[in-house]
């Protein structure tokens, strides 16, 4: 009896060993990457600036994703309207299509498809990068060379993203909203000037913040900034943490993007509630 | 008595000596204009080794680097109680088995990592408390050169050997030429044929030229190399060790060598420390080495 009872002692032991390990573990990787993000956003502001590496990550991730970005946001904004006549048409109100292309593409859909889109193509692009830097020994070699690699390689990298995924986004709503427009006009026969003046309502209909600014821009332009330094962020973190070789650098590429998605989706839910709240 | 004289003699074979240098792979013999090639280039390095190593140097020169009782562990011990010192103008190559946690010797003395017990002082200077800041700028006087060279692959050579110049100093463009230019023909390259190429086209010998160009771009006090002549063919393994020696006798450089090639090593070393278990188990000059009657040591230079 005594055995029996000193064995699943033995086990309780091991189980909560490892859920503290593990826990102790979550809690050190989150410690760290604040201290990452800390720092990329704190070298902002402290000299030598990496200007050239700035303006090429741009180059990278804005001029670079425009192209997967463009068709998202068309195809988008064509099943959108696509969808909407369908429930709209049965309430007689088909009118109404731009009016909700352009509230979901620019409050949700803009930044959360340029958000995911760049999560896959940048992110996972940034961690392989970083981290075959990090297995070949060339971010030891920055290290050596007195250069801060977050400085000069993650610092860049944040700001680009911060940036560009705005830019980004307000490009992917426009596309989008033209997609709806293709529809309105070629399957509902609506005018394009009704069309575009729903969406102008919609626009307008949210109020407005500082006197000028409409709540809806507001709302879909944090978002991305907020998705941008996320993006770049984990993929720096990931892609500088990596260990064993070609093996871990497919690792911290997967989890890149896995947990730079999970993110925007989830920060996402909670930023549109503090908006709302908000504006 | 008997058994101990044969024991030596295995390992008294191997030290090093002109004559040695002609023993070559079999298949390198088959083709004659190689064989040739690499026997002049092994002659020459073994007369330059001669002329020069091991160097003698004062022994009241100041210790540039040393390590003091160095204790270092991650998930299991690494190093216990390691204590060494390089005097000015020194080579100290560092000698032991695969993973005996040589090459965090290096990240040591670069305060890539910082030792949890013991101190790594660079000209008497203690740097196991400097800040990060700091620490980058004891960094400048020190060059490294990596296992797999880790030059920047998005850089062409030309970028690669100018960065720390960029980085450190406030040199013309026109300098900055002249320097790359002057480093990459100390190394033997051609700049004028290696300067805008991408590292992706160049052989593993020309990566860790430049890559020993780029560690001298700052006139370092301090050359580190990490396994210098891994992974190199003879011919190409005998013309980085001369060319390491080359930087001993004309720059006057303090170096670290970390290597298992324990032929190179007697080559260049002043003095030799072999890591095993954990542990400097012998640090001396490589004369007092071939000379050890300590098992482990003979075992060792048996085993090459």
């Amino acid at each position: 009896m005594r055995a029996t009872l000193s064995l699943s002692h033995d086990i309780d032991h091991v189980i909560l060993d490892g859920v503290n390990d593990a826990a102790k573990r979550g809690v050190y990787s989150l410690q760290e990457f604040f201290v990452l993000a800390g720092k990329a956003l704190g070298f902002i502001f402290v000299k030598p600036f990496y200007a050239a590496d700035m303006f090429q990550q741009m180059d990278v991730i804005g001029v670079g994703s425009l192209g997967i970005v463009l068709l998202t946001g068309f195809f988008t904004g064509m099943v959108l309207a696509l969808q909407a006549s369908v429930t709209l048409s049965t309430l007689g109100m088909t009118e109404l299509v731009g009016k909700l292309v352009a509230g979901s593409m620019v409050r949700e859909l803009g930044p959360v498809l340029a958000g995911l889109m760049v999560a896959g193509r940048v992110g996972s692009g940034i961690a392989a990068q970083l981290g075959s830097m990090r297995v070949t020994e060339q971010i030891d070699a920055l290290n050596t060379l007195g250069t801060d690699p977050i400085k000069k390689l993650v610092t860049p990298r944040v700001l680009a993203s911060l940036i560009m995924l705005p830019l980004l986004t307000v490009i992917n709503d426009f596309v989008g909203i033209v997609g709806g427009n293709v529809i309105a006009t070629f399957y509902l026969d609506q005018p394009a000037a009704t069309y575009w003046r729903t969406v102008w309502e919609q626009m307008l209909s949210g109020g407005f913040t500082a006197r000028y600014i409409p709540n809806d821009f507001v709302q879909g332009l944090t978002k991305p900034f907020v998705f941008g330094g996320i993006i770049s962020l984990v993929a720096c973190y990931h892609g500088l943490k990596t260990s064993g070789g070609t093996e871990g650098v497919g690792l911290a590429t997967t989890r890149t993007v896995v947990t730079a998605s999970i993110l925007i989706l989830v920060t996402d839910y909670f930023l549109t509630q503090i908006l709302l709240a908000l504006f | 008595m008997a058994d101990e004289d044969d024991r030596r003699k295995p390992a008294e074979r191997r030290t090093p000596s002109p004559k040695d240098e002609t023993a070559m792979p079999r298949r390198a013999r088959d083709s004659g204009r190689v064989r040739a090639a690499i026997r002049s280039e092994l002659e020459e390095v073994a007369e330059d080794a001669a002329d020069n190593a091991p160097k003698k140097v004062r022994a009241s020169a100041p210790n540039v680097i040393s390590l003091e009782n160095i204790s270092l562990a991650f998930d299991e011990p690494i190093l216990e109680n390691v204590s060494f010192a390089a005097k000015e103008g020194e080579t100290v190559v560092v000698v032991g088995e695969s993973g005996t946690g040589k090459s965090t010797i290096l990240k040591l003395i670069l305060r890539l990592l910082v030792p949890e017990q013991g101190r790594v002082a660079i000209d008497g200077e203690d740097i196991t408390h400097l800040t990060f800041d700091d620490a980058l700028k004891v960094r400048q006087k020190m060059g490294m050169v990596f296992q797999g060279a880790a030059l920047f692959d998005s850089m062409t050579v030309y970028e690669n050997v100018a960065y720390p110049l960029r980085e450190h100093t406030t040199l013309t463009e026109e300098q900055i030429i002249a320097r790359v230019q002057e480093k990459l023909e100390f190394v033997d390259l051609e700049p004028d044929k290696v300067m805008d190429q991408l590292p992706s086209e160049l052989s593993g010998g020309m990566k860790k030229r430049v890559g020993i160009a780029r560690g001298l771009a700052n006139n370092p006090e301090i050359m580190l190399y990490d396994e210098p002549t891994s992974g190199l063919d003879p011919l190409t393994t005998a013309t980085i060790t001369y060319l390491i020696i080359k930087l001993q006798r004309e720059l006057k450089v303090t170096s670290v060598v970390v290597s298992h090639d324990i032929r190179s090593a007697f080559r260049m070393a002043s003095k030799i420390a072999l890591l095993s278990n954990k542990r400097v188990g012998f640090f001396g000059t490589p004369e007092e080495m071939t000379g050890s009657d300590d098992p482990y040591i003979r075992e060792f230079l048996g085993g090459f």
